[in-house]
């Protein structure tokens, strides 16, 4: 049962072979028994769930079920929830229980969708491994010594062994697309603006955008159905006319012309991760599509800038975690700097402390024209390569990750190296673009994600690509050893 | 001020709360006065995850501001972070306006002492954010956070250093707070904190083209502590600098009680506040449409209505001034006018004197006149047609504000209707003449000053309600005929 897509639960519960209920007590107990290796889940909400998952039974009853109704999913720990607790990952949130549901967690459950748990990720979504959480790293299910990589870990892990059927996840720098692709799940980060950011907790507010982390584009396609959409309370919320994002998934890809970054595929990507991807740009030639190489010029600048961008952005949105409204506070201050310093430095760990010194720096007075300006120049010419690029391309391709999986604790000692894994991933932020990872294949017996890029609003074509190449593959079906 | 060759240099910075039923970024109630930290929502108190959304009414505020001054509206401005650190600021940010304000470069013209104009210019109007407020009291050693407050609608006004002395300062701050209760977008309660401001202070020596070194006065919320407080400011400079001290870049505090200013402590100042713009909001751009739309909007404004009331009704300068001093009383003025059949001077007197003496006897406000508007020109039209005198509308009106009805029903209930029958003054005349034969023999003989006695002795006998002109005439007729 917890192996099938969400659109497969679905029908299964359309024609009343199962129940929301009975699919809610089954991946409680498979969270229950796996997931105390993995460490992909913080808080389980199993009462709750069952409560939702009774509602939705009897809302179908009633006549009243979508596609998604009764369908258990599980919420990166960035995303609100009332009446549960939001850690993002932070011991300064670890107390945190919030007042109210992001819109996100509002639309999913107003489909009908049963929220079981909140899952791990790197502390306030900094990191590329899920290693930087207060509440210990999340595994790799392929690989349990080795990261699910991040932020998003957690929920890209709990796909992966079938802990949940789908989870959401935020994207800065490729925080779905690269923890999906590690894990051998499909990933979507949605155009800037497309689903709404109310109430996800914010780490760089330019870069942030929520998606769904599921088996199939399909599933992706259900869930942004969903999730997206306008969004009064965020004011970088996109005016447009809702989509159906399912209607083009069988479209054929006959002419479809590919684009081929040169500078993805430079001396940093590992031979076995540039195979599988040479390997899924032949399927997908061979159901018709043409590829064509382009140039992104800047695209090694995306990392310098994106070391600018985000932490001058989080530096100021984590100000507010001061320990005087909620959250921690350090005990017995002595005064209000004091109350300041120690709760800043004993509730936040040693990544974001980097990233929040690195972006006062660059704001600061005398700093700021050389760096915060300089990087939003360099910004909008990394933007203007895309631009360039389309003109020649419907799509863009390439690997999502350098490499595989990585052994825990192998470059958490150089931050570099670490920030390095999201090379291909981060310009896509940086551009405000939709990117999307696939699981294509395996290199040295772990998953290697595919990464599609698709101009502002394509969602809908990179979903109906990543379909049709998962109609012909069934690398998104396999699923890791010793999860039954 | 200006003695011993001393030139004051001021600019001031008016925060002017706009007056918008919900805050600038949430939803949130802006009232004044409700017990602490009821007014203040999710957004307000900067919980994770919120995110600020622009209120329309406090732009479109802005931007009436913006085209009263004649000030150039920007088609696009920026919201900005002011970063910094404080319990009662709950984001650790401001959300204010920097590079690019919503007001640039407009400009307005005050009244000297003198009688002559000078024109102060407007660098910039900006729209941001207010801050809540620290409780110091009551929470033994700890202190309280209210952020009712928080998320506030301003307008910061920053003037050009064009002021010269404490008075055009207070002259320039009260045009302002004049002009944003006419376009009524701030209810200019100084009391509350609806409309405050701090002064930047600078002396130079008369004929130096080069500023001084400045000191910015904060906490300054009457026009009074204005005055004394740049008055202070100017004194300790030029005592300083001749002193042969320097004046040195910083932020200071009035403080009422001592009427001294001190300096802040360094702590509440040393910040570099990195200011980037705010990536939770867009640029604001404005059409021209909607721009347009706001000027066809615009009341009359201040410096038009005393030109018009001058024109118009013949009044002083004093006079159209002091009735243009708000939208209300001018509005008050101009019914009573109309009620009163065009008496525009006998009106004016009536409302500089009497009603706004009275208001001010009982501390009250135009709007909360027991009087009408319609009742004052009923009781003037009564003076001018010779019902009453002057003297006994006194009477009139003290019974209006009292509540027992208009003129009319006043002088019938009270019979004051003043006696013009020419028959009836006459036989009182002849009463007091027959009573007082030594003054009419006084009067005789050339002590003509004994006449105020026979009138004083008739309007008596009359209760007041003898007509004074026919009563002056017919009296002398008598005496002389006698």
């Amino acid at each position: 049962m917890h192996d099938l897509t969400l659109a497969e639960l679905s029908a299964a519960l359309y024609r009343g072979e199962t129940t929301s209920e009975e699919l809610t007590r089954h991946f409680l107990a498979r969270i229950e028994r796996l997931d105390s290796g993995l460490n992909s889940f913080v808080t389980v909400t199993a009462e709750r769930a069952l409560d939702q998952a009774r509602a939705a039974d009897a809302a179908r009853r009633r006549g009243e079920a979508g596609p998604l109704s009764g369908i258990p999913l599980a919420h990166k720990d960035i995303f609100c929830t009332e009446g549960v607790k939001t850690s993002c990952g932070s011991k300064m949130l670890d107390s945190f229980i919030s007042p109210y549901d992001a819109t996100v967690v509002e639309r999913l459950r107003a489909a009908g969708m049963v929220m079981l748990g909140k899952t791990n990720m790197d502390e306030f979504a900094m990191g590329s491994s899920s290693e930087t959480s207060f509440y210990g790293p999340v595994r790799n299910p392929w690989d349990r010594e080795r990261v699910p990589g991040g932020s998003s870990g957690g929920s890209a892990c709990a796909v992966a062994a079938r802990l949940a059927p789908a989870a959401t996840g935020t994207d800065t720098g490729g925080s779905i697309r690269q923890p999906a692709a590690l894990c051998g799940v499909t990933g979507i980060k949605p155009t800037y603006g497309r689903v709404s950011r109310y109430g996800m907790v914010a780490f760089a507010s330019s870069l942030d955008q929520g998606g769904p982390i599921t088996q199939t584009a399909e599933d992706a396609a259900l869930m942004l159905n969903a999730m997206s959409g306008f969004d009064a309370r965020d004011s970088t919320s996109a005016q447009r006319p809702d989509e159906d994002y399912t209607v083009g998934l069988d479209a054929a890809l006959t002419g479809l012309r590919i684009g081929l970054p040169k500078e993805f595929f430079d001396a940093g990507l590992d031979p076995g991760v540039a195979r599988v991807i040479e390997a899924a740009i032949k399927e997908l030639e061979a159901l018709g599509a043409r590829v064509i190489e382009v140039e992104l010029p800047n695209t090694h600048l995306s990392i310098p800038v994106y070391y600018v961008v985000a932490p001058a952005e989080c530096s100021s949105n984590l100000a507010r975690f001061d320990g005087v409204r909620y959250g921690y506070r350090c005990a017995a201050p002595a005064d209000l700097h004091d109350l300041y310093c120690r709760t800043r430095g004993e509730g936040f760990g040693a990544e974001v402390k980097r990233r929040i010194m690195i972006g006062t720096y660059a704001l600061s007075a005398g700093y700021y024209d050389a760096y915060y300006l300089k990087a939003q120049q360099i910004r909008r010419l990394i933007r203007d390569d895309y631009r360039r690029a389309f003109e020649r391309v419907d799509v863009i391709m390439g690997p999502t990750s350098p490499s595989v999986a990585f052994k825990l604790g192998e470059k958490t000692g150089d931050p570099i190296t670490m920030y390095l894994s999201d090379i291909y991933t981060i310009s896509v932020n940086l551009a405000g673009l939709p990117g999307i990872s696939i699981p294509a294949g395996f290199a040295e017996g772990l998953p290697v994600g595919l990464q599609l890029i698709g101009e502002h609003f394509g969602e809908a074509r990179l979903l109906n690509i990543a379909h049709r190449y998962q109609q012909v593959t069934d690398w998104h079906r396999r699923t890791p050893p010793g999860i039954d | 001020m200006t003695d011993k060759g001393w030139e004051p240099v001021i600019g001031l910075e008016i925060h002017a709360q706009l007056a918008t039923q919900s805050k600038i970024f949430s939803g949130a109630p802006t009232a004044y006065g409700a017990p602490p930290n009821t007014q203040a929502c999710a957004v307000d108190l900067g919980l994770p995850g919120v995110l600020p959304v622009l209120n329309r009414e406090a732009v479109r505020m802005a931007v009436r501001f913006g085209l009263a001054i004649e000030a150039r509206v920007s088609r696009r401005s920026v919201f900005a972070r002011k970063n910094y650190f404080y319990p009662d600021l709950p984001k650790g940010y401001q959300i204010s306006q920097y590079e690019l304000p919503i007001v640039a470069a407009g400009h307005t013209e005050i009244t000297l002492e003198d009688g002559g104009t000078k024109r102060v210019g407007i660098t910039r109007a900006h729209l941001e954010e207010d801050a809540g407020k620290s409780l110091h009291e009551d929470f033994h050693g700890m202190s309280g956070i209210d952020l009712n407050r928080a998320g506030t609608p301003l307008l910061e006004i920053v003037s050009e250093p064009d002021l010269r002395s404490a008075k055009e300062a207070v002259t320039y701050m009260r045009k302002i707070h004049t002009l944003v209760r006419y376009l009524g977008i701030c209810d200019g309660n100084m009391q509350e904190g609806s409309f405050r401001c701090d002064a930047n202070v600078s002396v130079r020596k008369t004929g130096e083209a080069r500023l001084g070194t400045r000191a910015e006065v904060k906490n300054l919320n009457s026009f009074r502590f204005v005055e004394r407080a740049i008055c202070h400011e100017i004194e300790r400079q030029i005592a300083l600098l001749e002193a042969g001290g320097t004046v040195v870049l910083e932020t200071r505090l009035y403080d009422p009680d001592r009427d001294e200013t001190r300096p802040m402590r360094e702590k509440e100042e040393a910040n570099d506040y990195r200011y980037f713009p705010d990536p939770d909001l867009l640029p604001l751009v404005l059409s021209e449409d909607f721009i347009e739309a706001q000027r066809a909007d615009l009341p009359e404004l201040p410096d038009a209505k005393r030109q018009r009331f001058i024109a118009q009704y013949g009044l002083p300068a004093y006079d159209a001034a002091v009735l243009c001093a708000s939208r209300e009383l001018a509005d008050f003025y101009e019914g009573a006018v109309a009620a009163s059949g065009g008496q525009a001077k006998p009106c004016a007197n009536w409302v500089m004197v009497e009603v706004l003496g009275a208001l001010n006897r009982e501390a009250k406000e135009i709007g909360q006149c027991p009087i009408s508007p319609t009742m004052l020109g009923g009781l003037v039209r009564r003076i001018t047609d010779g019902t009453i005198s002057g003297k006994i509308a006194k009477e009139v009106f003290e019974a209006m504000w009292q509540g027992e009805g208009d003129a009319d029903a006043v002088i019938e209930a009270r019979g004051l209707k003043q006696i013009s029958d020419e028959g009836a003054i006459a036989a009182l005349i002849d009463e007091v003449l027959r009573d007082n034969p030594t003054q009419v023999a006084q009067y005789r003989q050339g002590k003509e000053q004994v006449l105020a006695f026979f009138v004083g002795h008739v309007m008596k006998k009359s209760r007041g309600k003898a007509n004074p002109q026919r009563l002056n005439a017919l009296l002398r007729e008598r005496l002389g005929a006698g």
